[in-house]
């Protein structure tokens, strides 16, 4: 099958800075794809380029479409969730079932039904009276129904309580994620998401820093706990970064051989979000 | 086509209230304050020991023997009666249309909403001119049939009122011409959009472009220009009429959304009866302004901004 999104040589310049700095990655069907990267870094603005939102140079094909000249007919095989609560303030459950139900060509109605049942929504509840926990599920609702290829989530459980955002991966992965489909998430909760991507890309100044399937993650990144009298000979082998936890010193390698770190201590695989930090060492700064 | 009519209706259910409510409680008002009016009245004239009953017989015989002319002049008056509520209800229009132009293309990008919107497959094109046919059909067909319903209530309410003095009601209403009063308002709709467009394109660009404040922007940038162009005058430098400027631009696109502005393009309005001035603005005689050059001018640029305001749309990137 061929790729869901290619893009090469992306670029985008604001006024005082530059968004994305000549990005080139693929993207292929079935996946699980997290964009993580610093405030400021260029998700946003990857992710708009893709929905065609955005204007931008170089060359980007979505689904077989070019975002910025074909958007409505793109738009008919991607959904997303920007954030949460940009559902209209005064529209009520029923009016935007029945609205994306006859704008939508892929839109399944009793499925959307299906799972507002599940929820508290009432059919005459408007959004401005709903939680934002609540207006995610409605919205969660309403783009499982569509029977899209490429699905885009921007910080999609933003400020929820852990309920909702368990609820939240839960109910994607259960009901709605199959080989078919693909989906693009950016967040920073990036605990939550660890065990459900299957691909990891790390953006950093609008330029991508680590773009690999997991299991690449997996092989490339190794962390050891080693005890205080091999910790020099550890650091000889150039570590990512290195933290102290009850006296014995934690280290993260990369492209180093399991073989020779198995030697100096325990080894295990990085968390994301501990990759995260070494890889971004020093980006406020 | 389906899709196009869940927008329109989508903008209806967001703006019930300046489209529906808004004529509607203005209507509930007129019919009150005329209800009052009436027995005011009644009132007054029962205490000055004024009985109209007593002339009735006087009355009756009157609206029997009326000469032709003044049965036209009776009717003419009744079909007014008709117009007054819709005139009223028109200017609620005016100000609805005008302030929803103004949130159209904005409103949901300050709330970024936009970004929902956006998220189905449905053009900029058909969005916007979804709006616009919100703001130049929908709104005005609803507020001439709250106008004209309004109008039979009043008609229904004087006819009362006189037949408790005597006076034939279905005599008297035969006089009036209710269906071609409806006939008029309806079919002066059509007139209204291509007249309204200058308004409706100057203020949907104003609301896609500007990134806040579109109010400021679409009254300040015209009146400011305006301003300018008179102090060049008062310099003497510059040969642009002052007044050609505030009628012919300032007022195209900020006042034409008030219903009724296109008679200033139709000659001979006037008569020496009610019911020559009445028939002087039917609606056949006020179609005379589509031969007005103004008008066309005013629709070509109505559809340029309307462009702009598509194309902002689409690349305005700032939710």
């Amino acid at each position: 099958m061929s790729a869901v999104i290619t893009a090469s040589g992306l670029g985008k310049r604001y006024k005082s800075a530059v968004a994305l700095d000549n990005v080139s990655f693929q993207v292929e069907p079935g996946r699980i794809v997290g964009l993580i990267g610093p405030n400021g870094a260029g998700k946003t603005t990857a992710l708009k380029a893709i929905l065609g939102l955005t204007d931008f140079t170089g060359e980007l094909n979505v689904l077989g479409f070019d975002p910025r000249k074909q958007r409505d007919r793109l738009m008919g095989e991607v959904c997303f969730i920007a954030d949460v609560a940009v559902l209209p303030r005064w529209i009520r459950v029923r009016e935007v079932v029945d609205f994306v139900a006859h704008v939508h060509p892929r839109f399944d109605r009793t499925k959307c039904e299906a799972f507002l049942a599940r929820t508290k929504l009432q059919p005459e509840q408007r959004v401005r009276q709903m939680s934002k926990g609540m207006i995610v599920q409605l919205h969660l609702a309403l783009v499982m129904a569509i029977d899209a290829k490429l699905l885009i989530l921007d910080e999609p459980t933003l400020g929820l309580d852990i309920l909702y955002r368990k609820q939240f991966y839960q109910n994607l992965l259960e009901d709605y994620f199959d080989e078919n489909k693909t989906i693009i998430v950016t967040t920073h909760q990036v605990e939550e998401v660890e065990h459900i991507l299957t691909d990891l890309m790390f953006i950093r100044d609008g330029r991508i820093v680590l773009d690999a399937d997991m299991d690449a993650v997996g092989e490339r990144y190794i962390e050891v706990m080693v005890n205080a009298d091999r910790a020099d000979a550890a650091r000889a082998l150039k570590p990512l970064d290195e933290r102290q936890v009850f006296g014995k010193s934690i280290f993260l390698f990369d492209g180093v051989g399991r073989a020779q770190l198995e030697a100096l201590g325990e080894t295990r695989r990085p968390s994301i979000s501990d990759l995260f930090v070494a890889t971004m060492k020093g980006t406020y700064a | 086509m389906n899709t196009f009519l869940w927008l329109v209706k989508r903008e209806f259910w967001e703006h019930r209230g300046g489209f529906l409510r808004a004529p509607v409680i203005t209507a509930a008002i007129f019919l009150v304050l005329n209800l009052m009016g009436i027995v005011t009245g009644e009132v007054m004239g029962r205490q000055m020991g004024f009985h109209l009953g007593i002339g009735s017989n006087n009355l009756h015989l009157l609206t029997q023997e009326l000469d032709k002319q003044s049965m036209e002049a009776v009717g003419a008056g009744l079909d007014l009666v008709m117009y007054s509520s819709t005139m009223i209800i028109g200017i609620v229009l005016g100000f609805v249309v005008f302030f929803y132009c103004l949130g159209a293309l904005y409103d949901d990008r300050r709330d970024r909403s936009i970004l929902f919107w956006k998220s189905l497959p449905v053009s900029d094109t058909a969005t916007v001119l979804s709006k616009v046919v919100s703001a130049t059909v929908v709104a005005p067909l609803i507020a001439v049939v709250v106008g004209a319903l309004t109008g039979l209530v009043m008609l229904l309410m004087f006819a009362i009122t006189l037949s408790l003095h005597g006076v034939s009601v279905w005599h008297l209403l035969g006089l009036s011409h209710p269906l071609q009063v409806m006939a008029n308002l309806v079919g002066s709709i059509p007139l209204y959009v291509l007249w309204a467009l200058p308004t409706v394109g100057w203020l949907m660009l104003c609301s896609a472009w500007a990134r806040s404040k579109p109010f400021l922007w679409a009254v300040a940038l015209p009146v400011g220009v305006g301003i300018v162009i008179g102090w060049f005058n008062l310099l003497g430098t510059l040969n642009i009429s002052n007044d050609w400027y505030w009628r012919g631009v300032v007022a195209r696109i900020l006042g034409s959304v008030f219903p009724g502005g296109w008679f200033s393009e139709v000659s001979g309005i006037g008569g020496d009866s009610p019911a020559a001035v009445l028939s002087s603005l039917s609606v056949m005689h006020s179609y005379s302004a589509l031969g007005s050059m103004d008008l066309w001018i005013g629709v070509a640029a109505a559809i340029a901004m309307l462009a702009g305001a598509i194309w902002f749309r689409r690349w305005r990137d700032d939710s």
